[in-house]
């Protein structure tokens, strides 16, 4: 097991690497200035600028200095937010992302898989065609149109929650739900078909056989199965929805990532478009491999070392 | 033993999330305190507490007056900051540190003006070495600054000479900026030539003074934050992280020299990108102000007198690229610039009190010597006329010997835009027979760079000015000028420009004629830009918020005389 975390993490390092460096030079290709007041600008102090950014130098000596600067941590300083490195942006705002994709990823999951359970469980009956309906809703239903809804009938018209802003638990409630939506339709539907499809196998017929009650049957020998393939939905979701949602953090005026990548990437922030790229397939690769732990965990079968020693 | 497992997976799952939520939620929850935590005391009608709660759309890019480069930037620097001139509640650029109209030379080209006593929020006095330091540090191509060579080029001695051979990495002064400190109280500004402007000039942020011992004691961290900043003016920074900062807090600056004057003690600004959720914040009572709506708000806010509208002096154009053989017939041009109906745009389409533009300067604007807006002259000088743009087309095929043509037209990437850009084109192709557009929408970043590039054919583009003179439009035209970027080229032109940029400087009469002839010959004559219109502004305000001053150019808002009437 140790040897094999060994390769992985390195392998992990390489990934990184190789993300790092293909980014860079897409991003070089993407057509566009950094300088917003570029129509105003005299070409001398364009040069000007552009030298003080290094922007003047080849390519591939940019890249060098880039890798270079990466290595000892440095990710730059943000062309838009001005002067400011691009660490300090990214960790102030991962934690609103974070906290915001946490919640509503176990709010999410807890909420999808009872429905899933019970839909499964009491098939084809009004309690399986509502969580359907729920989950078919949850999935066609974009969530800017949700948390636009929620915002205005429940903060605005109700009163019960803050219309908008990120100053404490009851701020989040609204968002989270709003970002919920998704996970529970994945996890309803993934949970129902897993369920229906575990629950008609041999081995659950020999449990109703051998006596075990409905519960155990539906908990220790169903559930258990059918969580293998959401597990592997539920890692790379998580990760999405922590690194932040573009539409949610702006219709709740929240300061996370999501609204932040989007737009370094249309003004073409190099810094930030790179810090924010690594930062996410960091976050993704180290996802990955506890996905691939979880499985072992779930299901003894899948050896993730191929085999005893 | 499975149940063990199982019973770990649960753990994990929580713990994995209990600490994610827990080392992302403990410093907001901790430091950021709802806002108007004193709103109790609003409850007392006789005295109703001074407190603005507004809303941005953008966070504050930077805090350093030398290198702002966006509105939102000048608002905020323009509340906390001074200069040798401020404008005033009435949009008029009047002394503010200067104490009164400096001395200026016969040839109205050396301007000399007297300090009045003032101090910076450490104490310090705020003396001529500041501006000194503060414009030198603009210059310099080592701080590489936008504004800086944008605003001083051309006009402070010697400005231009320092960016080129900045660019050229040559040796240069920055001693050589036409500024210097008589004494601690006494400033020497030389200007290039006389320029018409020149309160606006002095009024504008990148022109306001830095403390040098302070800068350079901060180093990089200067304007980082509240803490890293020096203040001058009505307000201060009482709460501000950063440049990624979404809430930030103003209180009155009680060391103001014209303090008294002063009533608001406190605005608090956050930041709301969506339109609708601003709109929902003001319904909600959650704030007083917000940032400009959306156009598909505002017709549901007609007639509501909450909503405060007015006409900016920005006018959205598309550039026609005459270096394009095409584009370089005058006929194909006019047929171009009067070949799409403007009047429906603005008022279908856009519909948030946009007019169409029959003019490249805008309408309420500047007033000329004799009272009249720039418009009063001349007001419409290229209409929308589907016949007659169709016989210029078909005359303009003729002189090129083809008989369709393909011109590309770069548009915004955004839903307006998009929307903007589709109804010009379907126009265009319905009344010129025989013309294909093909639209390319791309981000904002990209069309910069394609304009610097001259990249197009047809592009839409826009401009605001940068000061309260015409020229801040009418200088665009210049052959090669350096917003010119389409070829457009016309001796006469440049010579009515060039005149009223320099020896009519000291005759606004004869200024204000030039300038005007100018943009007649340029669009009636030349048909050398298509103007589409003219764009309207609309924000929400609480009716108890009074004396909101808003601003052409420059910072958006003053908050100096805005005082806190009783709930409506």
């Amino acid at each position: 097991m140790g040897k094999y975390l060994a390769k992985r993490i390195l392998f992990m390092f390489l990934t990184l690497f190789i993300i790092a460096s293909i980014t860079f030079f897409l991003m070089k290709i993407i057509p566009g200035t950094p300088f917003a007041s570029a129509a105003k600008l005299p070409p001398a102090q364009l040069e000007i600028m552009k030298a003080k950014y290094g922007l003047d130098q080849p390519v591939p000596v940019q890249y060098a200095k880039y890798i270079g600067n990466l290595l000892q941590g440095d990710l730059g300083i943000s062309f838009q937010f001005n002067n400011t490195p691009v660490s300090d942006l990214m960790f102030k705002r991962l934690g609103p992302s974070m906290q915001l994709g946490a919640q509503a990823m176990v709010f999410g999951t807890i909420i999808g898989v009872l429905l899933g359970i019970f839909a499964a469980l009491r098939q084809n009956t009004w309690v399986d065609y509502s969580a359907t309906f729920i989950a078919v809703l949850g999935k066609a239903v974009p969530n800017f149109v949700f948390a636009g809804l929620l915002q205005y009938f429940i903060a605005v018209k109700l009163g019960w929650f803050p219309v908008l802003f990120w100053k404490g638990f009851e701020y989040t409630i609204l968002p989270t739900i709003a970002l919920s939506i998704f996970p529970i339709a994945i996890s309803a539907r993934f949970m129902r078909t897993e369920m229906i499809d575990v629950l008609g196998s041999d081995y659950i017929l020999l449990a109703k056989a051998k006596g075990a009650s409905f519960f155990e049957i539906a908990i220790k020998h169903a559930l258990r199965n059918a969580l293998i393939p959401l597990v592997t939905v539920l890692g790379p979701l998580a990760i999405s929805l922590m690194t932040g949602s573009l539409v949610v953090e702006k219709i709740f005026a929240i300061p996370g990532l999501g609204e932040q990548f989007v737009k370094s990437i249309t003004v073409n922030d190099y810094p930030v478009i790179m810090g924010t790229t690594i930062l996410f397939a960091a976050l993704f690769v180290v996802i990955i491999l506890v996905v691939d732990i979880l499985y072992g965990i779930i299901d003894p079968r899948i050896r993730l070392s191929g085999g005893k020693k | 033993m499975k149940k063990s497992k199982f019973s770990l997976l649960l753990v994990l799952t929580l713990v994995f999330s209990l600490f994610l939520t827990a080392c992302s939620s403990g410093k907001d929850n901790t430091e950021e305190k709802p806002a108007d935590k004193d709103d109790a005391t609003g409850e007392e009608v006789a005295n109703v507490p001074q407190e603005l709660r507004m809303l941005d759309s953008s966070e504050i890019p930077t805090m350093d007056t030398v290198l702002a480069e966006g509105s939102t930037s000048f608002t905020y620097i323009n509340n906390v900051g001074e200069g040798l001139y401020r404008l005033d509640q009435d949009h008029k650029p009047v002394p503010a540190l200067a104490e009164g109209a400096p001395e200026i030379s016969d040839d109205q080209t050396v301007y000399t003006f007297k300090l009045r006593d003032s101090k910076w929020s450490n104490g310090e006095p705020v003396t001529a070495h500041d501006f000194v330091f503060a414009w030198q540090r603009a210059i310099d191509p080592a701080t590489a600054s936008p504004y800086g060579p944008y605003m001083m080029g051309g006009k402070i001695k010697n400005a231009e000479k320092i960016t080129e051979l900045g660019a050229a990495k040559k040796p240069y002064d920055v001693k050589e900026l036409g500024v210097k400190a008589l004494d601690d109280k006494t400033l020497e500004v030389t200007l290039e030539k006389p320029v018409v402007y020149w309160e606006d000039l002095f009024a504008f942020p990148t022109f306001y003074p830095q403390n040098q011992k302070f800068v350079e004691e901060k180093g990089e961290a200067f304007a980082s934050n509240a803490e890293n900043l020096l203040y001058n003016g009505p307000f201060k920074m009482e709460k501000w992280e950063g440049t990624d900062a979404t809430e930030w807090v103003l209180v009155k600056n009680p060391d103001y020299h014209s303090a008294d004057k002063v009533t608001l003690e406190k605005i608090t600004v956050n930041v709301v990108k969506d339109s609708n959720s601003a709109v929902n914040a003001f319904e909600a009572g959650e704030t007083d102000m917000t940032g400009l709506l959306s156009s598909d708000i505002v017709p549901s806010y007609e007639g509501d007198d909450r909503m405060l509208s007015w006409m900016e002096p920005t006018v959205f154009w598309i550039k026609l690229n005459q270096k394009n053989k095409a584009l370089a017939n005058e006929n194909i041009r006019r047929a171009i610039a009067t070949g799409f109906n403007k009047e429906d745009l603005a008022n279908s389409i856009l519909n948030n009190g946009s007019v169409a533009a029959n003019y490249f300067v805008p309408k309420d604007f500047v007033k000329g010597p004799n009272g009249e807006d720039f418009r009063e002259k001349h007001g419409d000088l290229i209409v929308f006329n589907a016949e007659e743009a169709k016989k210029s087309w078909e005359a303009g095929l003729k002189e090129l010997g083809v008989d369709k043509l393909e011109l590309r037209y770069l548009g915004g990437d955004t839903e307006a835009a998009k929307k903007t850009d589709a109804y010009i084109k379907n126009q265009l192709e319905t009344n010129l027979p025989g013309l294909t557009i093909k639209l390319e929408s791309v981000p904002f970043a990209v069309r910069l760079e394609r304009d610097n590039a001259m990249d197009y054919d047809l592009q839409f583009a826009g401009w605001g000015p940068d000061y309260g003179n015409a020229l801040s439009f009418t200088d665009l035209w210049i052959t090669n000028g350096g917003s010119n970027r389409m070829g457009y080229a016309n001796p006469e032109y440049d010579k009515l420009i060039k005149a009223a940029q320099g020896e009519l400087a000291t005759d606004p009469a004869k200024n204000w004629e030039a300038q005007q002839e100018a943009e007649r010959i340029m669009l009636e004559e030349d048909a050398g830009l298509a103007p589409v219109y003219q764009r309207a502004a609309n924000i929400l305000l609480n009716k108890k918020v009074k004396g909101l001053a808003i601003y052409n150019y420059g910072p958006d808002y003053s908050f100096q005389w805005v005082t806190i009437g009783e709930e409506e």
